[in-house]
């Protein structure tokens, strides 16, 4: 059952300059127990995606389509109930979460003060305690929640963070390059737990990273956006292996596979730079950095058709043949 | 530690190579007291025109390496030597390096100053050293690093260019000054997959043009494969495995090594083997093979059927010396354990 189901979700900021439309009709959801990813490079819109999913964009900017958290959607809600769901139905994980601690607060305050705020029946003593359940679930000992942040690591600071989204039991986890500062070591550490919080808890996860390589091996299924766009998705392994989107190919080949001989000496990327959304260049938003783009992609309307079982993407070339999977 | 320095090869290799850092050994004091050895032991040697990836997890020493080879930090013993000098800690002998070795850093917002235009930014350091033909040391630093036609950049602000650009531009202050060498410590960790492809290509080219030499300190394995010729890896302040990146990525060696390898995200298939933990505290750098504690071998009883556990446990590894290959010579594989290389005298 999906915890999480986005609808032809849009959001469009309206600065001084004219509308930008930061997030174009997508359609994702998200099963309990299951790991989705969203890659795409910075500006895409992986990040206002996931601000449409707890109201955090600013005022200004205009929402459509449907968020269904857990079967509500959250754009009807009323300012009351959207504060209890946050937290408590659907948390996050930030960005540069290293530096979301307060640091004059020892560890252990902190994760108690969301357990109070959010669960009215809880004391003191009842929130303590599920702050030391907590943190030996993220692997970490119960005696940190006497440290102060300094005096834990990167990796253990997330860990933290973790923690911290999981105090009011959420039915969905939404983590923002949960892994990006951290070393590889670590990384795979902190993935390995997400994933298996996700499925002890059945919790549904969405994971945005620019590193398309780390969602490959750590969730089940991917979806790859563009200028605001979904333009690929589909299990993890399988786009990673046979990307059929030349997008998603491009950006495939800039993580070479170690002992393909090919690549020494090779690296590949993808010229140009993504459009800024509030001027997106006609037709298929991709055609001017496109390998394969033709007179046809300036002008055509694209959207994602199915091109494998469980596979879409969003590309005039895939069902003449170009880089089917 | 006093384990003897070994022999850097013959004095007529030292020529050949442009930085070269010999038995180093750096130190700081500790937080709660005692001595931290970031650096513990180290011996490297960059000849012209090489790429060298540096790679370990954070706090294995390879920053304070990198610093310590741009003349930042001072050896607590051991030296630094450029073209086969020792590179000495005056200022001006230190400005005179520097002019020579130059830093490129993980995260190109940071490393510019917002209200500088990008031809301020560039000249700043033709600037600093008092190098005549300014204009024209920007325009071709610029046109090098890839941002063409350079007049056309004179005048932006980092807050106008993609993160690509503004990393070039950082690129091209270090190649306004003509350098022998430039150190990137994770030159595209902070960049889009699309972009890191593209700064990655341009070092190669500036290699292949400038003839410079190139020492990317990274934790980023697939980046060696891409542009690397040698590979260091490093563990807490030392070298535990070194050799040409198709050997050492290959063939790894080093337990460390192949725990490293088989977290890469691309390999596939590859069973991953995750250490716990994190790299110890260099103030209490365990005894023995300091890998020992999170070693997989060791954790697997590996290590205890091949005799050495003991070892293992007790014996340090003997320090890897630099690999100053003569002429054409092939570039050794060494790694720094005792699975690989049995520890001299057994036990009793």
């Amino acid at each position: 059952m999906a915890v999480l189901d986005m609808r032809d979700v849009s959001l469009t900021y309206h600065p001084a300059e004219g509308p930008v439309p930061a997030v174009r009709n997508v359609n994702l959801s998200v099963n309990a127990g299951e790991v989705v990813g969203v890659a795409g490079e910075s500006g895409c819109g992986k990040s206002t995606l996931i601000s449409t999913v707890l109201r955090l964009y600013p005022k200004t900017a205009t929402v459509d389509g449907e968020v269904l958290v857990d079967g509500e959607n959250i754009f009807d809600m009323k300012w009351n109930r959207m504060r209890a769901v946050r937290w408590g139905e659907a948390a996050v994980v930030f960005q540069g979460a290293l530096h979301s601690l307060n640091p004059i607060q020892r560890i252990g305050k902190q994760l108690v003060e969301p357990i109070l705020v959010h669960d009215k029946g809880a004391t003191e003593a009842s929130a303590k305690k599920k702050v030391r359940e907590l943190l030996e679930q993220v692997g970490l000992p119960a005696r940190h929640a006497n440290a102060y942040p300094h005096q834990l690591s990167g990796g253990q600071k997330q860990r933290i963070m973790i923690a911290l989204a999981l105090t009011c039991d959420p039915k969905v986890l939404l983590c923002d390059e949960p892994t990006t500062a951290l070393d590889v070591m670590v990384q795979a550490q902190i993935l390995d737990l997400l994933k298996g919080i996700a499925r002890e808890r059945s919790m549904g996860m969405l994971i945005i990273s620019h590193d398309l390589s780390v969602l490959s091996t750590n969730c089940d299924r991917i979806a790859i956006m563009y200028a605001g766009q979904v333009v690929e998705q589909g299990p993890a392994l399988d786009v990673f292996q046979h990307p059929a989107h030349p997008y998603t190919r491009a950006l495939m080949g800039a993580f070479p596979t170690i002992g393909d001989r090919e690549s020494r000496y090779a690296p590949s990327g993808l010229p140009g730079d993504p459009p800024f959304p509030g001027d997106l260049p006609s037709g298929c938003s991709f055609h001017p950095r496109c390998p394969i783009a033709t007179d046809e992609c300036t002008t055509a309307h694209v959207a994602l058709e199915p091109v494998a079982p469980g596979r879409d993407a969003a590309c005039i070339h895939i069902n003449q043949g170009v880089g089917a999977p | 530690m006093s384990s003897a320095a070994e022999s850097i090869g013959d004095e007529v290799n030292v020529v050949d190579t442009v930085v070269e850092v010999d038995d180093l050994t750096v130190t700081f004091e500790g937080r709660e007291g005692g001595t931290a050895h970031a650096v513990d032991g180290v011996n490297l040697a960059m000849r012209k025109g090489e790429i060298i990836a540096m790679v370990g997890e954070s706090g294995c020493g390879k920053t304070t390496l990198a610093r310590t080879i741009l003349g930042l930090e001072r050896p607590a013993s051991g030296r630094v030597l450029s073209h086969g000098e020792k590179l000495q800690y005056s200022g001006r002998a230190l400005k005179a390096y520097r002019k020579t070795v130059q830093l490129v850093l993980q995260d190109p917002t940071g490393s510019l100053n917002p209200r500088h235009s990008v031809y301020e930014a560039v000249a700043e350091g033709p600037r600093t050293h008092g190098m005549d033909d300014e204009t024209g040391r920007v325009s071709r630093a610029l046109s090098m690093a890839g941002l063409r036609p350079p007049e056309r950049f004179y005048l932006r602000y980092p807050h106008e260019l993609s993160g690509g650009q503004r990393q070039r531009v950082v690129i091209a202050g270090a190649l306004a000054l003509d350098p022998d060498v430039i150190i990137a410590d994770e030159p595209v960790s902070s960049l889009d997959a699309s972009v890191r492809g593209e700064i990655l290509a341009l070092m190669l080219k500036l290699r292949e043009d400038l003839g410079l030499t190139l020492l990317v300190v990274t934790h980023d394995l697939g980046l060696a494969w891409n542009i690397a010729d040698r590979i260091v890896v490093m563990y807490l302040g030392r070298v535990v495995e070194q050799g040409p990146t198709e050997e050492v990525l290959n063939n790894p060696q080093h337990p460390y090594t192949r725990a490293l390898l088989s977290v890469v995200p691309e390999m596939h298939g590859t069973e991953q083997i995750v250490l716990s933990g994190e790299i110890p505290d260099p103030t209490k750098i365990p005894s023995g093979c300091r890998f020992h504690p999170r070693c997989q071998e060791v954790r697997d009883g590996v290590a205890e059927k091949a005799g050495v556990l003991k070892a293992c446990q007790s014996i340090s590894p003997a320090i890897l010396s630099a690999q100053i290959p003569i002429g054409e010579a092939e570039l050794g594989h060494d790694a720094a354990c005792h699975l690989v290389t049995p520890p001299p005298a057994p036990l009793a």
